[in-house]
């Protein structure tokens, strides 16, 4: 359901399966514990290898968004499918996020909080 | 609550089926894949599928947390009736309900912080119409229609 890579301070977290009240829990928990415990700026969503995510998914998402973006933090996304993109365009995620082709793309905008634009 | 009544003009009733479970998160999924699985037979497009799933995920979580307030012990019940090319969908819970079913459907109306509040949004984006019928401590009940579209 969730496997975590950090580099530098920019946390990659990759969805895996369906998104939904089942798992939202230990997610929201796994994410915490890996804020709690490194030293992270950014966080990146890696959607590849989701198959379904309802609002209780997004709800958890945009929770720890909201963490990040206190402490000056960007939020990323990696791996839309067009059904996943619709949920995540219709939720407003899509707007206070960026998206990225890859993963190296995503560090290579993100770390050492230099700016993208 | 009165029995879902099901009808569509002079749409003849194809199928329908009947799911009752407890509140447990695991059968959001269930529900999901269950309703998906008896609308297939109208050979929807994987769009309309996915609306489908999205509008029932929507609909069972809210039961599961608001009705029920996470608590396991209520039972959830699903119905689902295919009329021609169109689908019928009714979720309805035995839970505490909603005191004010318009407040309730306003988009971001959360009672919970981690929550979007865009359940009811969600539903309405998916189906081509959502009714909700509920009165505190009468359980709630969703009544959602999708009509597909022509096939080639």
């Amino acid at each position: 359901m969730l496997v975590l890579d950090a580099a530098g301070d920019v946390l990659i977290a990759q969805l895996n399966g369906e998104i939904d009240l089942k798992v939202a829990d230990e997610l929201r928990r796994g994410l915490e514990r890996a804020l709690d415990s490194y030293s992270i700026r950014h966080l990146v969503f890696d959607f590849e290898k989701v198959s379904f995510i309802d609002s209780t998914g997004l709800g958890v998402i945009l929770g720890r968004y909201k963490r990040v973006a206190a402490a000056g933090g960007r939020l990323g996304l990696l791996g839309l499918c067009p059904k996943v993109r619709r949920v995540l365009e219709f939720s407003g995620v899509l707007r206070i996020a960026e998206e990225f082709a890859s993963r190296n793309e995503a560090l290579q905008a993100l770390m050492g909080g230099e700016a993208s634009a | 609550m009165k029995p879902c009544r099901h009808s569509w003009g002079v749409k003849p009733v194809l199928n329908r089926f009947r799911l009752e479970f407890p509140s447990l998160p695991g059968n959001v999924g269930l529900a999901r894949v269950a309703v998906a699985a008896f609308a297939a037979q109208l050979d929807p497009t994987v769009e309309e599928l996915d609306d489908l799933k999205g509008a029932v995920s929507e609909a069972v979580t809210n039961a599961i947390i608001h009705g029920y307030g996470n608590s396991p012990e209520g039972m959830i019940t699903i119905e689902a009736v295919l009329f021609g090319d169109a689908i019928e969908i009714c979720v309805e819970d035995g839970g505490k309900g909603i005191e004010d079913v318009n407040r309730a459907m306003e988009a971001e109306f959360s009672s919970d912080p981690e929550r979007l509040g865009l359940g009811f949004n969600f539903m309405r984006s998916f189906m081509d119409s959502v009714q909700v019928d509920s009165a505190p401590g009468r359980g709630t009940r969703v009544v959602m229609r999708k009509q597909f579209g022509p096939r080639h």
